[in-house]
């Protein structure tokens, strides 16, 4: 079975990291994704922020690409392609009207029917929790995981149903599974300010300190992420922070992707360990998981 | 602050409904929104406050309020509404209105999201250098962020060239939104 | 020859606006049989029923249509003048010209015209009425009162002051109910124990109540007047007749640290127990669950301390059959769980933590740390470390009015506990503050709203209006998220304890229960009375009322009143040895009837079961339905499915039916 996958923009760019290390993942476990070719935008915050049909027709595009290409499934790293992708489904699926727009809009049939999974929903639900644990050859043994799952993974939970919106579990169950220890926090589904990073960089600075204060009080030695957005607000902005409030901020941030990878065995350097800001070798290395 | 109540009292309410699809009249205004919205500390109305003025068809107040402009759409108000109203959604829909009748309450925010619709519209893929020169240099400030681009260039996270989808179907994904978003009307709505 | 006289009511201007009454009289004379008609101002008023009376003697009449409003109205008074004459009442009949006319038409004409039709069908119909008999029935005189808080309790003594005998069933192993687990009571303060265990004591020992604790119903059949009902009397392993009450068992158990119910999971017991000390009867009950010997065939650390030999491990289940004439159903509520265990699609509050923190406790759990008998001997102590808090958060309207997690309802009594629970928590820590997070603060009740500003403004608790969104622990503290929406912001306060008044919700096993007592229940499960203001207390089945929260969430002295009433209603049943009722039940025509049985499982109260028709040499000829009138209502459900058209409705036979409708065509 192949996947239509749908790295969106995000994972071609700062967020590379996060494509080569699901690649890498995928590989390994012999999961096999397609990119799915001519893929656009989903449009993000913007679009459906400016203009409902546009942040409805954009994403339902890359499904129609997906349904002309032949996969019944698309799957998408990234948590704000996943909750536009989905959000386009659903909007299409429950009122004639839209749909009848969003073909007239993208000159296409929207009578389709693609599932879409975030990639963590993969390996719950495709690869199963019983291989995977066989498969680990490294346990992350030691290592204490704030697993952060923000917003657009789980909400709206009627629309997203991937898990519970006010303590949703699958991170967790997939660090445990590496040896790693999942740790109990107050901030795992609060917003980090997402896309508000470029025009309000302040408030951003403030919500991200909040999280990183989070978990670092519960005792995580880093924190895991499945979004680009936010790791780029909690990775690259930890100096900012660490500026404004006048402290040190330096706990590595790492995509879920790639705990799985470092659990599966793989090259640190392959899975992108060195593009961090937070350098999370040096905690890596005090556990002996490096 | 005073407001004048008149007969044509559901008329704003109704404009939002076309759009979100919410009636607004279904909040009891327990600011339950309000209480865990993200961006609480920035905002100068409440999300409850926004829908108060929906109700009580205070049009130019909401859609001269910066909160649906600084709504980060993280959804925690419409996931938490206990009269399952979206507020999210409504959010969106005064924002909308307001970005159609070119108020710009927060201009910033604003103008990221015109660039980021241009880059797409361009290439079909977000260029996030192009955003955000092109955001530092509309906003008046040139060396924003400067220094974690450097180090982001540093670490190879930072495409010099924008990437192509190579579909050309974009532009016209864009047009036809446009267009079809304008002729958006009751009537037609009610047909369907 | 019918003689029929119709007698056109004005009701003022009620009819008459709409309604030219004076026509209406004029084409009913007109009518076939009809022999007299008139109009009149207000037809049911001492003049009018006069009329109607020497018309009938003056007429010689054999039938009365009285045009004006709907029978429920105004049937029972015309039937009566009716009757003061040689004239059977069943021989009035109503003609429904105001609700169904007068009041829901503007055009005059075309208003007149349908008054005239109605009137016609009428006359049609009474035309073809018989002399009917009422239906008479004997009443057993003794009352089954189901529940043993304080509604059940306030229900049975009163009855029993009342002269009449009650038996009284409980499910739990005291009587005493919720109110026995208050500290204080709004809006006076007294103790909620010092008023309550002086009523428990007498309802243990009146002499015209029998208690049955530990006790449930478990079926229920026949109607008003003679209910036969089994009780299953649950195995307490102590034989009640011979146990003093001494507790040294609870003391010798070597099982201590079982969760309490009746400290609400706050304080432990072993697993032999007396719930708490007032408690009546004052009567230990073993947990089989737990009991070290059910579970390991060793311990009988009891049976081994007992001087009187009072602990029975073979004691099985015992039903007891009792017969009585009518039942009061005090079953009471149960505080909605946060968690995520709910049934009936009623959703936790994952952002409260779904009750998975040992501070954040429900309101029931406060009373309990506020009560002098409680696990904290009436200190307010958190129960994470025992730490006194400094700060504490209350959270009103907790599943109430949250239509989100399915409950769209105001429990109404949680604004006056939580104004309560200020005053009581600041009376015994006084540095200490309270915040209340309300919607709005429903106060309506002789001194209630006096009470709840006393605890604003002398006792200092700060209300803010809003929700709350989140609740989470930082360490030692709860950050409680809420909002104020009088100054339009976000909230935040680090708290030591929070305290959520949860919403009250239907006993979660009520539905067999009422099923089994044929009585009717709400989307929430709260039981349905007859009608919301002219009925509160009685319910769709005759001869069984309501007391207490199981038909709606209430105060105390609100479910005293009910309780009262109800007693009232009991006592009113039994004060007569037999019932009259309208007689218009189903009657089977057993010639025809060929015995399918259709209508027995049509028939939704039951009322229908077979009868063996034998010759006289005792021989089987056939089986027919068989009606029992004290059960029928007379919906007319088993006429519809017979296939033989072998039952009628006495008063509404299909040839009465017929007539009216073809009357309507001519």
């Amino acid at each position: 079975m192949n996947y239509g996958y749908f790295p969106g923009c995000s994972l071609h760019a700062t967020a590379k990291e996060f494509n080569d290390s699901t690649k890498l993942v995928c590989d390994k476990l012999d999961l096999e994704l397609k990119e799915i070719d001519k893929w656009i935008c989903c449009g993000a915050t913007p679009a459906h922020t400016t203009n409902q049909e546009l942040g409805i027709a954009l994403p339902f595009a890359n499904l129609q690409l997906a349904a002309d290409q032949g996969f019944d499934t698309v799957v998408a790293p990234c948590a704000a392609c996943f909750n536009r992708l989905r959000s386009a489904d659903f909007e299409v699926k429950h009122s004639g009207y839209t749909a009848e727009r969003v073909g007239y809009i993208t000159g296409s049939r929207t009578d389709i029917n693609v599932r879409i999974l975030h990639i963590i929903q993969l390996f719950r639900d495709e690869y199963g929790y019983s291989r995977l644990k066989e498969v680990f050859s490294k346990p992350l043994k030691g290592l204490k995981v704030a697993n952060y799952y923000g917003c657009l993974l789980l909400r709206p939970s009627l629309v997203m149903k991937l898990d519970d919106p006010e303590n949703p579990v699958i991170m967790d169950e997939l660090t445990n599974l590496t040896g790693a220890e999942s740790v109990p926090w107050a901030f795992k589904t609060e917003c980090c300010g997402a896309s508000l990073a470029i025009p309000e960089t302040e408030i951003v600075l403030d919500l991200s300190k909040k999280i990183i204060d989070s978990a670092k009080n519960a005792g995580a030695d880093v924190i895991a992420v499945a979004c680009p957005l936010c790791h780029a607000n909690l990775d690259m902005r930890q100096k900012q922070i660490g500026k404004k409030f006048g402290a040190d901020y330096s706990t590595p941030v790492l995509y879920i992707t790639q705990l799985l990878g470092l659990a599966l065995g793989i090259d640190p350097s392959k899975l992108g360990l060195d593009s961090h800001l937070v350098d999370p070798y040096p905690v890596l290395r005090a556990k002996n998981i490096l | 602050m005073h407001i004048t109540l008149n007969l044509s009292s559901g008329a704003f309410a109704g404009e939002i409904k076309d759009i979100s699809g919410a009636n607004v009249f279904d909040c009891y205004q327990c600011g339950k929104c309000a209480a865990g919205c993200t961006v609480g500390g920035y905002i100068d109305d409440t999300p409850t406050k926004v829908i108060r003025f929906i109700q009580l068809n205070q049009r130019d107040k909401a859609l001269d309020s910066r909160t649906p402009f600084l709504c980060a759409a993280c959804n925690t108000c419409s996931e938490r509404c206990p009269m399952e109203i979206d507020v999210a959604k409504i959010m969106e829909s005064v924002r909308i209105l307001a970005l159609k009748e070119k108020r710009k309450p927060e201009r910033d925010v604003a103008v990221f999201s015109e660039l980021f619709l241009g880059s797409v519209k361009t290439t079909g893929r977000l260029f996030e250098l192009g955003l955000t020169a092109g955001f530092n240099l509309m906003s008046g400030q040139p060396v924003k962020d400067a220094e974690l681009g450097a180090r982001l260039f540093r670490k190879g996270k930072i495409a010099i060239k924008p990437a192509m989808s190579g579909n050309k179907n974009v532009k016209q994904i864009f047009d036809k939104s446009e267009a079809v978003s304008g002729s958006s009307s009751k009537e037609e709505k009610a047909e369907h | 020859m019918a003689r029929i006289g119709v007698f056109v009511c004005h009701c003022g201007e009620n009819i008459g606006r709409t309604v030219d009454c004076s026509v209406v009289a004029k084409e009913s004379a007109k009518l076939r049989d009809v022999v007299y008609s008139v109009d009149y101002k207000y037809m049911c008023s001492d003049p009018g029923q006069i009329m109607v009376k020497d018309a009938i003697k003056k007429h010689n009449l054999t039938g009365v249509v009285i045009a004006s409003c709907s029978p429920l109205m105004h049937e029972k008074t015309f039937r009566r003048a009716v009757q003061e004459t040689e004239l059977s009442p069943f021989l009035c009949e109503m003609a429904n010209i105001r609700e169904q006319c007068s009041w829901v038409h503007e055009d005059k004409v075309l208003a007149t015209k349908k008054a005239v039709d109605l009137v016609r069908l009428m006359v049609e119909k009474v035309k073809r009425n018989t002399p009917l008999e009422p239906i008479r029935i004997p009443v057993t005189k003794r009352a089954l009162v189901i529940g043993g808080g304080i509604a059940g309790i306030q229900a049975a003594l009163d009855i029993a002051d009342g002269n009449q005998e009650v038996v009284m069933v409980e499910k739990s192993p005291s009587i005493g109910g919720h109110m026995a687990q208050l500290s204080e009571t709004f809006p006076t303060l007294d103790c909620s124990q010092c008023i309550l265990t002086p009523k428990m004591v007498s309802a243990n020992s009146h002499k015209n109540i029998k208690l049955y604790t530990y006790t449930e119903v478990e079926s229920v059949t026949g109607y008003i007047g003679n209910f036969d009902v089994t009780l299953r009397k649950k195995a307490r392993y102590v034989d009640d007749s011979i146990c003093s009450g001494c507790g040294i068992c609870q003391e010798k158990c070597p099982q201590k640290k079982i969760s309490s119910e009746f400290n609400t999971g706050l304080g432990k017991r072993p697993a032999i127990y007396i719930p708490f000390p007032q408690a009546v009867p004052n009567i230990p009950v073993i947990d089989k669950e737990r009991c070290t010997y059910f579970k390991n065939g060793k311990c009988k650390a009891c049976e081994k301390f007992c001087d009187r030999n009072a602990i029975k491990f073979d004691q099985t289940d015992e039903f007891i059959n009792i017969k009585v004439g009518a039942i009061v159903v005090a079953t009471g509520y149960e505080m909605y769980n946060i968690g995520k265990n709910n049934k009936n699609g009623i959703k936790g509050y994952g952002e409260y933590g779904c009750g998975e923190d040992p501070d954040i406790i429900d309101s029931l759990q406060f009373e309990r740390l506020l009560s002098a008998s409680g696990p904290t001997f009436g200190e307010v102590k958190r129960p994470s470390d025992g730490k006194v808090p400094e700060t504490v958060v209350f959270l009103q309207c907790v599943g109430s009015r949250d239509k989100a997690k399915g409950m769209e309802y105001c429990s109404k009594i949680c604004c006056m506990y939580t104004a309560k629970h200020t005053m009581l928590y600041k009376h015994k820590v006084h540095h200490g503050q309270a915040f209340v997070f309300y919607l709005d603060i429903r106060a309506g009740g002789k001194n209630y709203d006096e009470f709840v500003r006393r605890a604003i403004e002398e006792d200092g608790a700060i209300y803010l209006r809003g929700r709350v969104s989140k609740i989470y622990r930082e360490g030692d503290k709860l950050i409680v998220k809420g909002a104020d929406t009088l100054s339009g912001s976000q909230v935040e306060i680090a708290a030591d304890l929070v305290v959520l008044a949860t919403a009250i919700t239907a006993q979660p096993d009520i539905v067999p229960l009422a099923q089994k007592l044929g009585v009717g229940y709400d989307k929430y499960h709260f039981l349905s009375e007859a009608h919301p203001k002219l009925k509160p207390v009685e319910t769709n089945s005759a001869g069984i009322f309501l007391a207490g929260a199981c038909q709606a969430p209430k105060d105390i002295p609100e479910s005293v009143a009910q309780a009262s009433a109800a007693a009232a209603k009991v006592l009113g049943l039994c004060s007569a040895t037999e019932l009259e009722r309208e007689p218009y039940v189903a009657k089977v025509y057993e010639s025809t009837c060929a015995g399918c049985g259709f209508c027995i499982e049509a028939c939704p109260y039951k009322a229908i079961d077979n009868k063996a028709i034998v010759n006289r040499q005792g021989k089987l000829i056939k089986n027919v339905a068989y009606i029992n009138q004290g059960l029928c209502q007379g919906c007319g459900t088993c006429l519809s499915v017979c296939r033989s058209k072998s039952i009628d409705l006495a008063g509404f036979t299909d040839e009465q039916i017929f007539s009216e409708i073809n009357s309507l065509f001519v």
